[in-house]
């Protein structure tokens, strides 16, 4: 148990290191995040009226469309130098390789999202320090990297590889995104709602189910 | 193999034409006119049953893709990838007809209504679930990848209906006080068309199987006169 | 041919051991039956035209495929079953080198010495990298590091976790003399001075020969031919793999998978 979370760990470390030293995946998906924001700004029109009902589609489409990029690298750039057997190679769990992918695209993630969730209140004027928007990206986001991670390897199998990821990824993620949508309009209304609604229940529903899912099936897309 | 050609295939290629006939007869004829809507809303009759088989369909990608894990079994794999594809007709089928019975009814082609937001969610994801395979040439890793999205995807589809379903609803509840209201011949009508359907989807891929196994068997046979002694 | 049984004279079981190996890709069948011992510390030379299968033979017997049908086993140990405790005796160098070009040698050597439960890992790290001949670049980026360096420090990561059984994936490319010879020389683990067992695939008989104690010759997914212990002829080896693999024998047998 603690060799499975170490090796855990190293892979995430890993990620993180090669990471610090290039910047390439924060760079692009921070930049690529403020552009979705910029142009669904043109795209709609936005303005000080329609503001709170456009606010949480605009960050999540953001979010999820930044994400995939770097999803795709998680797993392209082993595939490309050829480590990717290199790590199969080693005494680990296939699982224990999916949780430590899927940390490390987590870390990416909520690091960009640190970075765009100002400049987006910014934008739409809203305040960000509110614990329950905090909440809903977060699992919304955990949700999000547990499909992908296990989709992003599925997708580095094939002949078309980037644009698989999408292709398999959305549709699936269809109920993380109406949740997060939701919760998050709740989480911004400047009159909240009397009664929640079942949001946050949903994304850690999703949450738990397809970690399981994902952890059980990874090591099923490596064989050959 | 079956040479037969035209005729029928094996007992479901007798029962399925006379059933499905039985069921336009009833569809069409034997079930009266619905108060409030009309005569379009005999569409209901194959909606209803082209989701379900729909539905069905994706059940048993998700069977066959965990039992293709488990055993390697080469036929679990052409079960899965045939109940994909003849559940995308049939999904569409439903999307299309329920479209035809929306514009109508409630004045618009789509409305982002729950169930037919979540089959338009379960065709997407049949749709992506073949365009993997497409995409990878080894068979056996093609039927693992496919597998997993198949199973994943299985699991998807009541959490995106439950989280679409808090999220709007003007789809007419069948079961419930509101909607219409089925007289006895109607609530026959539709049973009658459910089994035609599923029987129908039966058939179906049972002729897609073993479509698929005699291509697997003709491609064995050339590779093993090009590639082996 | 038959398999040499798992347990040997002595009880120690075979250092890698092979019994009716088949590999199908879809309906091409690359490995037709595949029977190979090898003992600890017996190094052995796979020779074969391209397409007989060496590679897929590599990638099964390292366990990173599995067969279609047959067993392989590691030091007794069926992947099957314990893949963790199988991999963590094996060492692969390939035409990949498996580095990570944007760490440094020491991230990378303590990454896998992580992955591999590698004891005293620093410490076997200065000794390994001072071994290789690449001590004083420990801490510089693998991507600034020539290639010669590279497959020193590939050889470093292969052995760190000093596994019973090498696997060399066609390592020709790039290997000067120097290389050659510290390679030979790894195949000896340093610290207890066990001899590891070797497998090395290639299509260049001499280096293969430099490398071994036994040959065989793989050839349309089988094994044509394998030497048995002792002193190798290499004019005799060399006339066996051209017999093997002359386009007459070839179309004799109604032509080699290609």
């Amino acid at each position: 148990m603690r060799s499975y979370l170490d090796k855990v760990l190293a892979i995430v470390g890993k990620d993180v290191a090669s990471e610090l030293r290039t910047r390439e995946v924060l760079s692009s998906m921070f930049v690529f995040a403020v552009l979705v924001i910029v142009v669904f700004n043109f795209a709609f029109e936005l303005n000080v009226e329609n503001n709170e009902a456009v606010a949480p589609g605009v960050l999540w489409v953001a979010i999820i469309f930044a994400g995939m990029l770097g999803l795709n690298r998680s797993f392209i750039s082993e595939k490309d130098r050829g480590c990717m057997e290199g790590l199969l190679l080693c005494p680990v769990d296939r699982s224990a390789i999916y949780v430590g992918k899927m940390l490390g695209n987590l870390l990416f993630m909520l690091t960009m999202e640190a970075i765009v969730l100002p400049i987006f209140a910014a934008f739409f004027n809203l305040s960000v320090f509110d614990p329950k928007l905090l909440l809903v990206v977060l699992l919304g986001t955990i949700g999000f990297a547990a499909v992908g991670t296990l989709f992003a390897a599925v997708a580095v199998h094939t002949r078309t590889r980037e644009v698989m990821l999408p292709i398999l990824l959305l549709p699936v993620a269809v109920p993380v995104l109406v949740a997060a949508v939701k919760a998050t309009g709740e989480a911004i209304a400047r009159t909240p709602p009397s009664t929640p609604g079942p949001w946050l229940g949903v994304l850690v529903g999703f949450d738990v189910i397809f970690l399981t899912v994902a952890y059980l099936t990874f090591e099923y897309v490596f064989q050959e | 193999m079956n040479e037969q050609g035209w005729l029928p295939r094996g007992p479901l290629g007798w029962v399925v034409p006379p059933m499905m006939i039985g069921a336009l007869y009833m569809a069409f004829l034997f079930a009266p006119t619905e108060a409030t809507m009309g005569d379009v809303q005999r569409i209901f009759y194959f909606h209803v049953p082209s989701a379900w088989a729909a539905f069905l369909a994706f059940a048993v990608v998700f069977v066959a893709s965990i039992q293709w894990l488990r055993t390697k079994q080469p036929r679990w794999d052409a079960m899965a990838v045939s109940a994909a594809e003849v559940g995308i007709v049939f999904c569409s089928i439903a999307l299309v007809t329920g479209s035809i019975w929306a514009k109508p009814i409630w004045g618009t082609w789509w409305d982002w209504d729950p169930r037919l937001t979540t089959t338009l969610i379960l065709w997407l994801i049949y749709v992506s679930y073949l365009m993997l395979r497409t995409s990878v040439e080894n068979p056996a890793r093609r039927a693992s990848l496919s597998a997993v999205v198949g199973i994943v995807g299985f699991i998807d589809v009541p959490v995106v209906f439950m989280s679409i379903r808090w999220w709007r609803t003007i789809h007419p509840v069948l079961l419930s006080a509101s909607g219409f209201d089925m007289a006895p011949s109607m609530v026959a009508t539709l049973m009658v068309c459910l089994v035609a359907f599923t029987l129908l989807f039966v058939h179906l891929l049972r002729l897609r199987i073993s479509l698929e196994l005699q291509r697997e068997e003709v491609h064995r046979l050339r590779d093993q006169i090009l590639y082996e002694e | 041919m038959s398999p040499e049984p798992t347990v040997a004279e002595v009880g120690i079981p075979a250092a890698l051991f092979a019994s009716g190996v088949t590999k199908r890709f879809g309906h091409r069948l690359v490995l037709k039956g595949i029977n190979l011992s090898v003992a600890p510390g017996e190094r052995i030379a796979i020779f074969g035209p391209n397409g007989a299968g060496k590679s897929t033979l590599l990638r099964i017997l390292s366990t990173v495929s599995s067969p279609t049908t047959g067993r392989v086993e590691v030091d007794g140990i069926d992947p099957e079953q314990d893949p963790r405790e199988a991999r963590r005796r094996i060492g692969v160098i390939s035409h990949y080198p498996y580095l990570y070009g944007d760490l440094t040698a020491r991230e990378n050597l303590r990454f896998y010495g992580r992955m591999y439960d590698v004891p005293h890992l620093d410490d076997r790290i200065t000794r390994m990298a001072t071994r290789v001949g690449i001590a004083a670049r420990l801490d510089d980026r693998v991507d600034t590091f020539s290639h010669g360096m590279q497959q020193r420090l590939a050889m470093a990561r292969a052995v760190l976790h000093d596994p019973e059984v090498l696997m060399l994936d066609e390592p020709e490319g790039g290997l000067d003399q120097d290389g050659l010879n510290l390679l030979v020389n790894l195949l000896t683990e340093p610290e207890s001075g066990r001899r590891r067992a070797a497998i090395v695939v290639t299509h260049h008989l001499d280096l293969g020969l430099a490398l071994s104690d036994r040959v065989a010759i793989l050839v349309g997914g089988r094994l044509a031919f394998q030497s048995t212990s002792g002193e190798l002829d290499a004019a005799s080896v060399r006339e066996h793999y051209s017999r093997h693999t002359s386009p007459a024998y070839a179309s004799a047998r109604g032509g080699p998978g290609k």
